[in-house]
């Protein structure tokens, strides 16, 4: 469950209470610009990369191996963004961003890159396209945010495009892993098997198994504390109080 | 005698839940809980948690009215805890369903092994002595939880039987799936001479964890909640308290690092691993709140390491 990532929001996922507040000084904070325009411009990269690959070749299977580097590169450097809030520049829980990060690389490098025979399925373009998307709209809104100028047409977009994106993305990533079964199967791809030395095995089919059955209770989940984001945020523009 | 009059009130919406007149200034918080309880039948003393300021932290039961920082018309906040469950119950069961499951999979019970396997036995000794571990480990543990603990909080939320018995459920069946397994390989690296140390450490760790119990039980006496500073016995199994304030912790660390050599296990390694980051998080704690509360506490002591950590 990766499509668009949740990020920073300021309801307390954290169980300590009121936590000081260290928040980045003038010098994290260049540096988050500086790291949020890069990602912007990466996945901008990704989203040109597309767009000319479909009207080069004129059709839009196989789109994947035109931006497979790019994708590779910025999709794992958002592994940074885990140590920024283990470090404290960024006020987010370091288990969700960490969840999040780690899912999106793992669809990236243990699926995609893997099983090369799902590379050129659709299903790619479906998750990659909705990442892309995502991507653009909330590392600009991150920028934005630190330069304390956040345009609301960004807001606004990064709290509604996900209600689109974000199913399609799921679809995308399960549809790919499911297209990834077979092969895995086939070639025991990354499975130990009995007996070895250290008395352990893994089955990475039926790990990848349970991890189609683990978006069942986690998408909803996400998603909703989504749209009550967007309820919150978007808000402010009613006149009366609803509750 | 000047009776004190108490309010109790809601510590999210400020609603009056209850109001108490004449009440006695010796009161404790305990009793005023009861009260609270008579009129508010589904929150029972244990889910009641009863501050002076709405974000404020909990009053203990054995705080006197008269000695709290409120006039004669006291003003209490009350948050519910949720259901509780005993700390007791548990504990008997989370440890109670490590020591069955097990023994389903050493007895290799049905639809766990392949159907030639069922209710045969493993050829290798190792299994046996593993076996016979594991087993006293968890029993120890139930009677230690039965005669020897004395806990300062009766009960916890009760979702927290959930995650507890997944956890040392989930751990024992995995790690009891492979040592119980008909592909099982013995200890390879250093055979026969590895299990006998590995049993050393194991018994040595056991006695040992089971020693710390004992010199913290006789710490407090029976029903009280009182706080005293560990000091090492005669029994020179508690000596390790010179240098570290958890050795219960510590012991225990030894324990499954001596079961992971003796099966040589990749998942008792992880069983451990993890163990291990939970237990130092907690020593670290109990360490933290021995220096807050002590002045005089034992400056060499570290949480569950001697020196390291």
């Amino acid at each position: 469950m990766s499509a668009p990532a949740i990020g920073t929001t300021k309801t307390a996922h954290s169980d300590v209470a009121p936590k000081k507040k260290r928040g980045p000084g003038a010098l994290a904070t260049a540096y988050l610009v500086i790291y949020n325009v890069v990602m912007t411009a990466g996945w901008l990269v990704i989203a040109v990369g597309l767009v000319r690959a479909y009207l080069v070749r004129g059709s839009y299977h196989g789109l994947y191996f035109s931006i497979e580097k790019p994708l590779k590169f910025f999709q794992t450097g958002a592994l940074l963004e885990i140590l920024h809030c283990a470090v404290g520049i960024v006020p987010s829980s370091v288990v969700l961003t960490g969840f999040q990060v780690l899912s999106r690389v793992f669809l990236t490098w243990a699926v995609t890159h893997s099983v090369r025979e799902v590379q050129s399925e659709d299903s790619v373009l479906l998750f990659v396209s909705a990442w892309t998307i995502t991507e653009i709209i909330r590392y600009s809104f991150y920028t934005f945010s630190l330069l304390n100028h956040l345009p609301y047409l960004i807001k606004w977009a990064r709290y509604t495009f996900f209600l689109v994106l974000y199913p399609m993305g799921v679809t995308g990533e399960l549809l790919t892993i499911y297209a990834a079964l077979p092969y895995v199967q086939k070639t025991g791809l990354y499975s130990v098997t009995l007996p070895n030395k250290y008395n352990f095995s893994f089955d990475y089919y039926t790990f990848l198994i349970l991890t189609m059955v683990s978006y069942i209770p986690l998408f909803p989940q996400l998603y909703f504390h989504m749209m009550r984001q967007r309820k919150k945020v978007l808000a402010h523009v009613e006149e009366y109080k609803t509750e | 005698m000047k009776h004190y009059e108490v309010e109790i009130l809601d510590a999210k919406t400020k609603d009056k839940l209850c109001f108490l007149d004449k009440v006695e200034p010796n009161a404790t918080i305990g009793e005023i809980k009861s009260m609270f309880h008579k009129s508010h039948p589904q929150w029972y003393a244990a889910r009641q948690s009863i501050r002076l300021d709405p974000k404020g932290k909990s009053l203990k039961d054995e705080d006197v009215l008269q000695h709290l920082p409120v006039g004669t018309t006291a003003t209490f906040y009350f948050r519910d805890l949720g259901a509780q469950i005993s700390w007791v119950t548990v504990f008997l069961t989370e440890y109670g369903g490590p020591l069955l499951l097990y023994l389903m999979f050493y007895f290799r019970a049905p639809f766990i092994y392949a159907p030639k396997y069922d209710f045969t036995t493993s050829k290798h000794w190792v299994v046996h002595l593993a076996c016979m571990c594991h087993s006293f480990h968890y029993l120890k543990r139930l009677l230690e939880t039965l005669f020897v603990h004395r806990f300062s909080h009766g009960t916890m939320p009760l979702r927290n039987i959930f995650k507890n018995c997944t956890y040392y459920w989930g751990f024992a069946a995995w790690m009891a799936y492979y040592i119980n397994h008909p592909l099982y390989t013995p200890p390879t690296i250093y055979g026969e001479q590895q299990v006998r140390i590995a049993l050393i450490i194991f018994l040595f760790c056991q006695v040992g964890n089971f020693s710390i119990h004992i010199a913290l039980r006789n710490l407090r006496p029976p029903g009280s909640k009182t706080r005293k500073i560990p000091y090492p016995t005669k029994n020179p199994f508690t000596w390790i308290f010179l240098l570290v304030s958890c050795p219960n912790y510590t012991y225990e660390l030894g324990s499954w690092f001596g079961f992971t050599l003796m099966t040589q296990c990749l998942p008792v390694a992880f069983f451990t691993a993890v163990g291990f980051i939970q237990m130092t998080v907690w020593a670290k704690g109990k360490h933290r709140s021995y220096l807050k509360e002590f002045r005089d506490y034992p400056p060499l002591r570290s949480p569950i390491l001697p020196f390291v950590l």
